[in-house]
């Protein structure tokens, strides 16, 4: 390990470490802006780690979050909720996987429809199975897990999330999926199954959506198919993700911070605009801040670097 | 091979065919190559030679005919399984990876092809082939820092670095300057002189006759002559094909 990366682990531990601490500083508003903070590190994060090397926009992280809530909500009456979490992993994994296999040969504004339509293909599904097993338009989730709890399980997954990310972009997989974001012709050609490192990469950014809308489902005690397949969740994702910079692995939580506070102030201060107004600041970002977060902050490191633009 | 047994050719095509639509852009083209040799694939613009290339890699699959690779039959196998065979290839405009360095465009031929490295060996092996290309020295520089000729080289040695057992070099010559021109000579020459199976398509005639053991002239999708580069480059159909008529 290098003296660099000994720094920037120790910095990881330094501010995992601060961010574990938040419950017991901070309750109410912040502990609320930290649950999202972390809902959203975790999304943006899975998201990024497909979309960011092969360029491929999914808008399917509120099918694979529904999912998981769903697991959850459906199960929980049946066995633990630690049990229903591995569970919905899987089934956010499979689900991915399938529809990856499906998919990832069609390209470019075909694929994003294509997962756009999965959430709300999935989501009248639920709707409707409900309907024919004879439930109310939702389901309870009656368990006690308090937001500290939440918190923390979220943080987990965060962290769980770095572990992998950090992973892939050592591994075989990882170097696979930067030849084919920047030429497909050359990554086969080079003997790469793009088919497989692309599917492995969207299982892997399914399960862990999945698994967050699992941990997420005892926050809503009552759980509906809009509100658990929410399409604007979807694209929440993908604002925040290329408002940081989705081709550095700490890149979306550059974005997920500022955007949750945004988020947090007009929903609070304009409930009726909320849409309205998130348009227009996503409008703002890829206007100004084109290349994201982490854009700006290393093009400030190469002028210091180098003493000019 | 000298007691007069055919060893199995590196490459054996039998009658293979490609249309696009209502276009034959090869048609019923056989060819065969011993291993340790190179084989020029000559003729003009459109005659077929890159859709042959796009066909041994795989990247087409053809309508009809086979491909035998070593023995192997692999007609209609797609690019990526061709690659793992061992044919590693250039391409007629050169493709690099804007966002990774010099290095790891190099490093992207070795990681999942016929022959695969990781970590130390995979560094050891890309800086190999650099000094063989001679870019050793801008190991670390983005791509897109590159002259033409050098980003040339990147794909020569991002085909080099796994050992390939067919290499194709699609008008790798092509776009350089006359100082340009005898290095990269030199560099092909070299890989004959190690003995390297290469299919070279060029229209520089000088490298021709400098390189290949054998020629095959396509014009119009089909095969119009075979030999060494002076006797089909002596061939009358070949001289009408380049010149005209009025000079066969």
């Amino acid at each position: 390990m290098t003296a660099a990366e000994r720094t920037n682990l120790g910095l990881a531990g330094l501010a995992l470490l601060a961010a574990a601490l938040l419950p017991v500083v901070g309750s109410g508003y912040w502990l609320s802006i930290g649950i999202s903070i972390a809902m959203y590190t975790v999304l943006a994060t899975s998201w990024a780690l497909f979309s960011g090397p092969t360029n491929y926009i999914s808008l399917a992280t509120a099918a694979f979050f529904g999912l998981g809530m769903y697991t959850v909500a459906g199960g929980i009456n049946l066995l633990p909720f630690p049990v229903l979490v591995a569970l919905a992993a899987l089934a956010g994994a499979v689900l991915a996987g399938v529809v990856g296999l499906a998919t990832l040969r069609i390209s470019g504004v075909y694929f994003v429809i294509f997962t756009l339509g999965l959430a709300e293909l999935v989501r009248q599904l639920v709707a409707w199975g409900q309907h024919v097993m004879g439930a109310s338009s939702g389901l309870f989730v009656l368990i006690n897990v308090s937001d500290r709890m939440l918190y923390w399980m979220l943080l987990a997954l965060a962290v769980l999330v770095y572990l992998v990310g950090w992973w892939i972009g050592r591994s075989r997989l990882g170097f696979a999926l930067r030849i084919i974001g920047n030429d497909e012709v050359v990554a086969v050609h080079a003997g790469i199954n793009t088919a497989r490192a692309k599917v492995a990469l969207f299982v892997i950014a399914g399960a862990f959506a999945a698994l967050t809308g699992a941990v997420m489902a005892p926050r809503y005690n009552y759980v509906e198919p809009t509100l658990a397949f929410n399409p604007f969740l979807s694209f929440q994702v993908v604002i925040m993700a290329l408002l940081g910079g989705a081709h550095r692995l700490w890149g979306p939580l550059l974005g997920v911070i500022p955007l949750t506070f945004l988020l947090e102030a007009i929903s609070r201060s304009f409930p009726r605009q909320q849409i309205l107004l998130l348009g227009v600041a996503f409008l703002l970002i890829v206007y100004f801040v084109p290349a994201g977060v982490v854009g700006l902050v290393e093009g400030a490191f190469r002028r210091r670097k180098f003493g000019h633009a | 091979m000298h007691d007069g047994a055919s060893p199995t050719p590196a490459l054996r095509i039998e009658a293979v065919s490609r249309r696009f639509g209502g276009l034959v852009a090869v048609d019923g083209v056989s060819l065969e190559m011993a291993p340790n040799q190179v084989l020029g694939l000559i003729g003009p613009n459109g005659s077929g030679k890159t859709t042959m290339i796009n066909l041994i890699s795989g990247a087409l699959k053809p309508s009809g005919g086979t491909i035998r690779l070593y023995g192997a039959d692999v007609t209609g196998a797609g690019a990526t399984v061709i690659a793992r065979l061992g044919v590693a290839r250039t391409f007629q405009i050169v493709r690099m990876l804007p966002s990774l360095t010099v290095l790891e465009n190099v490093a992207a031929g070795g990681v999942f092809g016929h022959r695969r490295f990781w970590g130390a060996e995979l560094h050891a092996r890309t800086y190999d082939v650099l000094r063989r290309v001679g870019l050793d020295r801008a190991a670390d520089s983005p791509v897109e820092a590159l002259t033409y000729i050098d980003q040339k080289r990147v794909e020569l040695a991002r085909a080099l670095i796994a050992d390939p057992k067919l290499l194709l070099l699609d008008e790798w010559l092509a776009g350089l300057n006359h100082t340009e021109l005898t290095t990269g000579i030199a560099l092909i020459e070299a890989l004959r002189r190690e003995g390297r199976t290469i299919v070279v398509v060029e229209h520089v005639m000088g490298a021709i006759r400098a390189l290949c053991d054998r020629c095959v002239v396509m014009m119009g999708g089909s095969k119009i002559a075979e030999g060494t580069p002076s006797e089909v480059l002596a061939h009358p159909e070949v001289i009408r094909a380049y010149l005209g008529d009025a000079h066969a």
